[in-house]
């Protein structure tokens, strides 16, 4: 514990905390403690004040009208376009389609991009700490197209045993999905390595970043990846938007997903042409004031020493972990060298859903169920655990307030 | 400890949960089904047997999952045992009104009493899918499950052959 206390001087939870008018709210009369942000986080002030002030005073439909609002409105959409590719640090702009979600983005590489490409017997590797948003649109081409998915087991302690992943990857193989950071192990993966081990079989890799690039600095470019998938609304930032970095020489080849405005060059009766991306990947009215508060909330997160946001995060998991360690009680899973700030969890004799019953009347909010990675759960033998997951302004008091919830539900239950 | 919670997991309720009443297979059953709540993944799976007049010879169930869960399942077998289509009908209607928070005025008083400490379930709306899952699952049984039993039968014995 010596080390991360010079880190920490950089960055102040607690100042960061004021940021989040929600955080002071009281639930049941006990004081918010909200570990549930690995299902969606909270949003600073800056972040709303910003899409109310937008929506009031600039607001219209973008690439469209000639007028001066839908001018104003287009050049904040394309300047939110820029900053997602600054935080991923993509070559170009237009290697950034902005989607609804995480989800729209992974199914977009797989109607657009993998769809056309697999044939029966074709192979799709993957993981069993996959989310279902990165589990189902592979299971679509298993059933629509033949394609085969090939799961890659972790340890028990829940890391990635990158040899099983290379030897997973064949001829036969068109994609690898994986995630950057699980929801529930918390298991951050070797990025770099895994895309140089596909490549270097002419492999593409798609990660799922989802939680990734919010605990972690991404760098598309380093990373060499072709794929990569953000939400809008794990990283401080609103629902309804989230992105996908492609590599340009994947998204020209790629055919269009939805159909619609925007997304055209020229229609006639007899016959259509595309835009360019990413407008070709953009059917309809995008999520305009969406977009904006996406960029407001990644300004807002890159403001930060993200390394020492990262070690304050760290050190609110090792401070859980170590207390929940005396528990013979409960068994925590996902244990991965290096993990992020994710805490689940089973306890004994006390199911998930009534612990987190207990929890909340203590103002404690976290996660109970199978946390859509149900092939996970099967991995571990468990139908559902507990997750506590934290976020940059969490406190040693939301994991006191946690600690302290177990004791009780134990009482209770036990 | 609140009120709420003092009412949610009283002992009746743990006791049930720990202990669940006619709990494994029931190998002669005319009817089954399976029930699932994707939110948690919990399963259950409602074993009867029914009478000519489908009154409620036997009851079991299997499963695991949360205290409410288990404890309505539990309570849910003792109730139903013996119980006509009809009665056992108005009995998981007044259920579902009480969990709800709702009047429940098609339990008798007796059985009113008895289903008492499952109405500190309505102050946790969250929560009330746990407490139905079984009730929903016998009702799939009764209307549905003769062909599941049917058909295990049926592969059962076109595998012997």
């Amino acid at each position: 514990m010596n080390a991360p206390q010079k880190i920490l001087s950089s960055f102040n939870a607690e100042k960061a905390r004021a940021d989040f008018e929600i955080l002071s709210r009281q639930v049941y009369g006990k004081p918010l403690a909200y570990l549930d942000s690995g299902a969606s986080a909270q949003k600073p002030r800056i972040v709303l004040d910003t899409m109310r002030d937008f929506a009031q005073s600039e607001y219209a439909n973008v690439h469209r009208g000639v007028h001066f609002l839908s001018a104003a409105a287009t050049d904040r959409y394309e300047a939110a376009r820029r900053t997602v590719q600054k935080f991923l640090n993509a070559a170009r702009e237009d290697e950034i389609v902005f989607t609804k979600g995480g989800t729209e983005a992974i199914n977009l590489v797989s109607y657009s991009y993998l769809a056309p490409r697999i044939q029966p017997g074709d192979e799709i590797v993957l993981t069993v700490m996959e989310h279902h948003s990165n589990i189902v649109p592979w299971h679509f081409l298993r059933e629509r197209q033949g394609a085969v998915l090939r799961w890659v087991d972790v340890r028990d302690d829940g890391s990635l045993d990158i040899e099983a992943l290379d030897a997973a990857i064949t001829s036969k193989t068109k994609l690898v999905a994986i995630t950057h950071m699980s929801n529930v192990l918390g298991t951050i993966t070797p990025l770099k390595e895994i895309v140089a081990r596909a490549h270097a079989k002419g492999v593409p890799v798609l990660a799922d970043g989802c939680q990734g690039a919010v605990h972690e600095v991404v760098d598309v470019q380093g990373l060499e990846i072709d794929f990569y998938a953000i939400t809008g609304h794990k990283l401080y930032g609103p629902t309804g938007i989230g992105a996908l970095y492609a590599k340009r020489a994947h998204l020209k080849g790629m055919r269009p997903f939805n159909g619609g405005g925007e997304m055209i060059r020229e229609v006639a009766k007899d016959r259509i042409s595309y835009a360019d991306p990413p407008a070709r990947f953009e059917a309809g009215t995008p999520p305009i004031i969406e977009s904006v508060g996406l960029a407001t909330a990644l300004d807002y997160l890159s403001a930060f020493d993200r390394k020492a946001v990262a070690a304050h995060e760290h050190d609110l998991l090792t401070y859980a972990r170590e207390q929940v360690r005396q528990f013979n009680w409960l068994k925590v899973i996902g244990d991965a060298p290096g993990k992020g700030a994710i805490l689940s969890f089973e306890a004994e004799g006390m199911h998930a859903h009534d612990l987190a019953t207990i929890l909340d009347r203590e103002g404690v909010a976290v996660r109970a169920g199978h946390h859509c990675a149900q092939p996970l759960m099967e991995r571990f033998g468990v139908s559902s655990t507990s997750r506590a997951s934290f976020a940059l302004y969490n406190t040693r008091a939301d994991v006191d307030a946690l600690i302290a919830g177990l004791h009780k539900a134990r009482g209770i239950l036990v | 400890m609140d009120n709420a919670l003092r009412e949610l997991y009283q002992e009746v309720i743990l006791d049930h949960s720990r202990h669940p009443r006619h709990h494994g297979v029931l190998e002669d059953a005319s009817h089954k089904a399976e029930g699932y709540n994707p939110l948690c993944g919990d399963r259950v799976m409602v074993y009867l047997k029914l009478d000519e007049d489908g009154r409620v010879a036997d009851i079991k169930f299997e499963g695991k999952g949360c205290a409410i869960s288990q404890a309505s399942a539990s309570m849910m077998t003792e109730l139903l045992k013996g119980r006509s289509r009809a009665e056992a009908e108005k009995l998981m209607s007044g259920f579902l009104h009480l969990v709800k928070g709702e009047k429940a005025s098609d339990l008798s008083e007796d059985d009113r009493e008895t289903l008492d400490v499952m109405s500190g379930i309505s102050e946790f709306p969250m929560r009330v899918k746990c407490a139905t899952l079984a009730w929903h699952t016998y009702k799939n049984a009764v209307e549905e499950g003769k062909n599941a039993v049917d058909e295990r039968n049926n592969a059962v014995e076109e595998g012997a052959s």
